[in-house]
């Protein structure tokens, strides 16, 4: 088990949300769309550009610029 | 029209994508109204429903996750459901998607609104293997549930009669609390207490509410807290610094987090409770997800949407241009009718060049404009305009834009031939009001349908030899320019922050046609009140501008007498044959009135040009001719610039007659284009300054009305004709003194 930033992680890589460190709007808009602790997700795919990033969270797709997923801690298996 | 004094409304409020817009189209039908909220941009859709009798007033909410300070839709929705007090909220929950959609249902209710819950797409999360139980899930938030599908309206005479109980129960305010953990739960309490015995915006909030947004830092309450009443707010927000404090040291978090940490254990804790059964394990592929590995894939995705979007352009400019030649010889028949029936004079010039010239150019973009949007509609409710944002955010945020802005950017002419207008609107799928700001400011950059006859005109004209190479620089040159233009505005006077992108991509769905219908009539409509309000007064304005004052008296003899010289100089037969052909309109003239009838009309347009200098728009040409000659242009291309800010059509015809052509048909510019060719003060030169000029000068001013309007102030509609106009004219002296310092393309 370590614990990686967002940005790291591979497509089809899945873990468990350990931080969000945010706050102000942009934090309010990931907690908001259910991005918190304890959550599991998946990463879907990468724009051409490899951004922004799409993940699967509590059942839908997310996406989210890398710029963004740099404030997210997940813990991944090796 | 006047309302009735005991009106029940409903409110129906739900995440985006979650089906609302589905449920209200087929609640109401054709009995809405679009409107906007005051003060804000954001749209205000209201309906009428029958039921048992009485009349009951549904209010379409904008789609939320959440609601927060953050952004306009959000406030709206929660002003609304504060300050009007719907006797009922009917909340539209995604199925499929139980877990996310249940959040902004915990804020519904702490809000103390009235709520019932549609669980709506049944059929959806059932065909995902996703069982829910309504009726536990009922118990356990202690709200009624009720299953719909809203596209087959299943379960809508419920779910409305379950709306209009509550709304007849009345009972108003109701408590509902969820715990945020031992620490924010005892602040709570010192909180609420404190509010309660102030009655600090108790007539509007819950006690608890308030204390939860000042927990949040919710922008919004501090500010209208501070202002009601001072000494209660400092102490509100002396005990949130304290808890902020303690929770920084022991559990390195912040209230804000620990709330949303909270609000979404309650839900899990609920659907653990057996509420929903999942046949299958979250992560299955969904069959949006496997169109998803293709559609936004590395390599094939940019090439669909390529595709995607030629396709949507050749849709609304092929196929509207049928109806809009109806409109356009609708339009032309009705001039020529009332031209007819009127006699000579200013009336029947104001009506004929003002009025329907001017408001049926406008009206005549309206089939443009209803292809364009039904179009867009397809693209935005199957899902696909998510990713058309997903794939191109990382392009356009690195130029202070949002992914979101790419339509409005193609629509406006981003491939050459569109129409800034719908363009403009456009720019409403983008939420985010900073990057939507640039992004209406920046699109009339694009070569729209009007600006490209006048691009041809010159290529062809001064450089024949390598026509596509320099239409596609001068396509390069828009977007460019539109870029960088956004960078600077989003560095200088829109700065700010990006907003964020986080983003749902909902999943592909097959659109509905009654929802593609009305959201085309919708906006078409809109569009269609503009044309008989502000841009009948403006076209009226631009006519007096080009029509006063007339000729003086002298002139008008001397025209008058020089076409009785022609007239008087061939036989009696011939005028004759001209006067009859002209009241018949036949076409067949012997060789003798074909000469007369052409140097007639060298005498109307020499009349006409001779008035257009001296009418006030013509004025303003000629005294410009002082600053303008540095860019190269002299006082007849003044008048033509002058005349594109009607329409940037008018240019080339402007210039037709300037230069003695009388009527120029735009198809057969030729003609025009050799007269410039040899005009002794025209060069490659002039003409690249011209093309420079004219692709970023002032928008149309239908164009700036729509900016109006979507921007929400006249400033910007002012700000995008002085910006646009001062940075055409800089970058058009630029080139025209490089090249005439170095002598590069003079000749």
């Amino acid at each position: 088990m370590t614990v990686i930033n967002l940005r790291q992680m591979k497509v089809n890589q899945s873990g468990q949300i350990v931080a969000v460190k945010v706050s102000g709007e942009l934090g309010r808009r990931i907690r908001d769309m259910g991005m918190t602790k304890g959550a599991e997700i998946k990463i879907q795919g990468k724009a051409p550009l490899y951004d922004p990033v799409a993940l699967r969270i509590r059942g839908f797709t997310l996406s989210l610029r890398n710029s963004e997923a740099d404030f997210i801690d997940v813990e991944v298996k090796d | 029209m006047g309302k009735p004094l005991k009106e029940s409304s409903i409110a129906l409020a739900g995440n985006p994508n979650a089906g609302k817009t589905t449920l209200f189209n087929s609640l109401t039908g054709a009995r809405q109204h679009v409107g906007n909220y005051p003060g804000v941009t954001v749209e205000k859709k209201e309906g009428f429903l029958e039921l048992n009798g009485s009349e009951l007033h549904i209010i379409d909410l904008p789609g939320t996750y959440s609601l927060t300070a953050y952004s306009e839709d959000e406030v709206v929705a929660r002003n609304y459901l504060a300050e009007s007090k719907p006797g009922a909220v009917i909340n539209i929950v995604d199925a499929a998607n139980l877990e996310r959609n249940l959040y902004l249902t915990v804020q519904l209710l702490e809000l103390g609104s009235p709520v019932c819950i549609a669980l709506n797409m049944i059929d959806t999360a059932e065909s995902m293997g996703i069982t829910i139980d309504s009726r536990k899930l009922s118990t356990l938030m202690q709200t009624p549930v009720i299953p719909t599908i809203a596209r087959t309206g299943k379960g809508k005479k419920e779910i409305i009669a379950e709306a209009a109980r509550l709304e007849k129960e009345h009972k108003g305010q109701r408590e509902f609390t969820i715990s945020y953990g031992e620490d924010l739960d005892n602040v709570l309490l010192k909180m609420e207490s404190l509010i309660k015995e102030n009655h600090f915006m108790t007539d509007l909030y819950p006690p608890r509410w308030v204390g939860i947004k000042y927990l949040e830092n919710d922008e919004q309450i501090l500010t209208k807290g501070d202002g009601l009443n001072d000494g209660v707010s400092k102490k509100l927000r002396n005990i949130v610094d304290k808890v902020s404090r303690h929770l920084e040291s022991t559990l390195d978090t912040c209230p804000e987090a620990l709330i949303a940490d909270y609000r979404y254990g309650y839900i899990g804790s609920i659907l653990k409770q057996d509420v929903i059964q999942r046949k299958f394990s979250p992560d299955r592929l969904l069959v949006s997800d496997r169109i998803d590995r293709v559609v936004t894939n590395r390599f094939i995705g940019p090439l669909i949407m390529l595709g995607i979007i030629y396709g949507l352009y050749q849709f609304t400019f092929s196929y509207s241009e049928i109806p809009v030649a109806w409109f356009e010889s609708f339009f032309g028949w009705l001039s020529e009718f009332v031209s007819g029936v009127l006699p000579d004079g200013l009336l029947k010039s104001m009506i004929v060049s003002g009025v329907i010239n001017g408001v049926g150019g406008v009206l005549g973009f309206v089939p443009l404009i209803m292809f364009m949007f039904f179009g867009i509609a397809i693209l935005e409710d199957s899902g696909y305009l998510a990713r058309v944002a997903y794939m191109l955010d990382r392009v356009f945020s690195m130029f202070g834009l949002h992914g979101n802005s790419v339509m409005a950017f193609i629509v406006s002419g981003g491939i050459a031939g569109g129409c800034a207008v719908p363009g403009v609107m456009a720019s409403r799928t983008l939420k985010s009001p900073r990057e939507k700001l640039a992004t209406l400011l920046t699109v009339p950059f694009m070569n729209c349908g009007a600006k490209l006859p006048i691009m041809a005109l010159l290529v062809g004209a001064f450089f024949g030899k390598n026509k596509a190479m320099m239409m596609f620089i001068i396509t390069m040159i828009s977007w460019g320019g539109a870029l960088l233009t956004a960078k600077l505005l989003r560095s200088t006077i829109i700065s700010g922050p990006s907003t964020p992108f986080v983003m749902e991509l909902p999943p592909y769905r097959l659109p509905t046609f009654k929802g593609l219908i009305i959201h085309t009539w919708e906006r078409t409509w809109q569009y269609i009140k503009k044309a008989g309000t502000v841009i009948l007064g403006i076209s009226i304005l631009l006519w007096a501008l080009m029509t006063f004052p007339g000729l003086p008296d002298t002139d008008v003899e001397k025209f008058t007498q020089q076409r009785e010289v022609l007239r008087s100089s061939v036989a009696a037969s011939v005028l004759h044959e001209l006067d009859k052909a002209a009241n018949s309109g036949s076409r067949e003239l012997s060789p003798a009135a074909t000469e007369l009838a052409s140097r007639l009309n060298v005498v109307d347009s020499l009349e006409g040009e001779a008035a257009l200098k001296n009418s006030v728009a013509g004025r303003i040409g000629t005294s410009l001719e002082s600053v303008s000659k540095y860019a190269g242009f002299d006082w007849r291309t003044n008048i033509a610039l002058v005349g594109g800010f009607a329409a940037k059509e008018v240019v080339i015809s402007t210039l037709g007659t300037a230069y003695s052509l009388g009527e120029v048909d735009p198809e057969a510019s030729s003609s025009l284009g050799d007269t410039l060719k040899n005009a002794a003060n025209w060069s490659p030169l002039v003409a690249l300054s011209l093309i420079i000029f004219t692709i970023f000068y002032s928008p149309c001013f239908v164009t700036v009305i729509a900016i109006v309007k979507e921007s929400g102030s006249w400033k910007w509609g002012a700000f995008s004709m002085i910006f646009n106009t001062t940075l055409a004219f800089t970058l058009a002296v630029l080139v025209y003194q490089i090249g005439s310092f170095t002598g590069l393309l003079t000749g």
